[in-house]
């Protein structure tokens, strides 16, 4: 610590490449936390997604490509299934694009049976619901985030799904009751979701009558979920029709990869950063050490030994990095509620802004050690020439 | 007779420039007495400040003996020769060599923190030493805020705070008008008569070689007669 001082004013010798150095540093930190949290997100999906009791089945080579609906009665008489119900990808959106719901065609009966711990819907508006055929449940953060009310009329735009009566992608539901989480750690799963009743989308649709996106499962007993998988796929194997079922929870980063390989790209980009980073600080690094030749030498004359310029050195490179990191990672963490309302039914987890302080470390040695050897194994009786 | 400080045996310094060997000292023998205040003067490229180098544990000879206040430096590591130099010797450079970014008292207190003194201790320390070389009110000031004979001052007080055997002090006026370099050599000879400091300094100045107790005269690489001046 005596030597605090010392690194912390070398550090500011010049004022303003320093500022410039740490705001570079610091900016790609705030962007290793948000891609990083990004990352942990898409690579770990939400465990309440669903319960371990739960599977999903869908076509083997893509879940863009639709299944039979006859195929819920083989499935549910697979032995241990307790219960199938059947999904499709509505794809919608209210107004503008930018306002992603996401809306989903539901069989009420095996829906609600299957998602029973799921939701908290009062009695008399699960059978209003019940009752009307263009009825929509809605959850109460997107009914408060739109202003939407009981009763009112819901047009929504799907991208995919023409209706069948007049060719349009426009779609009208009555929202008969609002719904809330029973998890609050789902909350945000649920939050852009509208449900409405599969068969207004079957009969309204102008195709794919019949066929559905997905099926999903609950097991009697979830440590048989692998037998089960198995036997489902087992039934529509080599047929037109061959399924993949797999666990909620990896379907849901399978899902999300639809998109691309989303961890791949964060992590390129982040490496791009970096890879920069090393290069920018590192030079400056250099630059600072060179332009400093003779005052090492002279703390080298005082009787600093090689070892301890090369600490110096290293400690001041250690100096800037952790804390232009530890102002970008906390302003990454205080962006993570910003990000979220962004990318809805993603969760975010803070955990990854410790892990950057060891990057910080990392990148503080890499590009702090060729600058540091440099001043160990300078000649002390050279750089004073230089000086004279 | 005084205890010798100094010792230097048959010292041969050649350096490497290039893929030539360049003899600089050549089987030079000296003894400097503790308490003397020594200045060695000669033309550029005379050996002058290799001696200097030598002599305060900043290089080592290619071949010969070196003794420096008991011990061998010609024997040494480069690691053992940077703690001798803490323990033993300060310098005093001709363009002060403070650290920019560092105020006085900061500058003078760097040597200090090789010690386990207290942080309190060593600006205890570092103050008494600015006050004994009369700079004590500027201890706050920057070298930029100096004028030359201030921040020459400082360094003879880094190079005292540690309270060094011997002090070498490579042109100390060599940047300073005459009223300054005048203050700064009057300095350093209550420095060797009141504090017993053993001072050798490299100087072109023959007034300056006026204030030692002794002056040495280098050439080529050797040095020439010897002469004692009067105190």
């Amino acid at each position: 610590m005596k030597y605090l001082p010392l690194i912390w004013a070398n550090l500011w010798r010049k004022k303003t490449r320093t500022i410039f150095t740490l705001l570079s540093v610091a900016v790609a930190f705030l962007l290793y936390g948000a891609l990083a949290t990004l990352d942990y997100a898409f690579e770990n999906p939400s465990a309440g997604v669903t319960g371990v009791d739960k599977l999903i089945t869908t076509n083997k080579f893509s879940i863009t490509l639709l299944l039979p609906f006859s195929d819920v009665q083989d499935i549910a008489a697979v032995p241990g299934v307790a219960v199938v119900t059947w999904l499709t990808w509505f794809g919608a959106y209210y107004q503008e694009s930018k306002n992603f719901v996401f809306a989903v065609p539901i069989d009420t009966a095996t829906y609600f049976d299957l998602h029973k711990d799921e939701f908290v819907v009062s009695d008399a508006q699960m059978a209003a619901f019940r009752n009307n055929r263009s009825g929509a449940l809605v959850n109460s953060a997107l009914m408060k985030k739109f202003g939407w009310h009981v009763g009112e009329k819901l047009p929504l735009h799907s991208t995919i799904w023409t209706q069948k009566s007049d060719g349009s992608l426009n779609w009208t539901f009555d929202i008969v009751g609002t719904f809330d989480a029973k998890d609050p750690t789902q909350a945000s799963q649920q939050s852009s979701t509208v449900l409405f009743h599969y068969e207004l989308f079957d009969e309204g649709r102008s195709f794919g009558k019949g066929q559905v996106g997905w099926f999903e499962e609950r097991v009697v007993d979830p440590s048989q979920s692998p037998q089960i998988s198995q036997k489902i796929d087992a039934l529509f194997a080599n047929s037109p029709n061959e399924t993949k079922t797999q666990p909620a929870k990896d379907f849901a980063m399978s899902f999300l990869k639809q998109i691309g390989d989303v961890g791949f790209v964060l992590r390129a980009i982040l490496g791009a950063v970096f890879f920069t980073l090393l290069f920018l600080t590192g030079n400056t690094m250099m630059q600072s050490v060179r332009e400093r030749t003779p005052e090492l030498a002279v703390l080298k004359t005082l009787g600093f030994s090689d070892a301890k310029v090369l600490g110096l050195v290293i400690g001041e490179s250690l100096l800037l990095c952790v804390l232009a990191a530890v102002v970008g990672l906390a302003a990454s963490y205080a962006l993570i509620p910003v990000v979220h309302s962004v990318l809805q039914g993603v969760d975010l987890s803070h955990g990854e802004q410790p892990a950057g302080l060891g990057v910080a470390v990392l990148l503080a040695i890499l590009v702090g050690t060729p600058p540091a050897l440099r001043a160990m194994r300078l000649n002390v009786v050279d750089a004073l020439m230089e000086k004279r | 007779m005084s205890e010798t400080i100094v010792s230097l045996r048959n010292v041969v310094k050649h350096y490497t420039r290039g893929k030539q060997d360049v003899p600089v000292l050549d089987g030079l023998n000296l003894d400097i007495a503790k308490g003397e205040f020594v200045a060695l003067m000669g033309p550029s490229g005379s050996g002058k400040t290799t001696l200097l180098n030598l002599i305060g544990g900043l290089d080592s000879p290619t071949s010969g003996e070196i003794t420096v206040a008991g011990e061998r430096l010609d024997r040494m590591s480069s690691g053992q020769l940077a703690r001798w130099r803490a323990r033993h010797v300060g310098f005093v450079f001709q363009f002060y060599n403070l650290m920019p970014m560092l105020n006085a008292l900061r500058n003078v207190e760097l040597p200090l923190l090789l010690t386990h003194l207290s942080a309190s201790q060593r600006a205890a320390n570092a103050l008494a030493a600015l006050t004994l070389v009369g700079i004590a009110d500027r201890a706050k000031h920057k070298p930029g805020e100096l004028s030359g004979g201030q921040a020459q001052r400082v360094a003879i007080a880094r190079a005292l705070v540690a309270d060094a055997t011997l002090l070498v002090c490579d042109e100390p006026t060599g940047d300073l008008d005459r009223k300054s370099a005048d203050e700064i050599l009057h300095l350093l000879q209550i420095l060797n008569r009141e504090h017993g400091k053993t001072i050798v300094i490299v100087t072109h100045d023959p007034k300056a070689a006026e204030f030692g107790s002794r002056s040495l005269h280098m050439d080529k690489g050797a040095l020439l007669d010897a002469g004692t001046l009067a105190a």
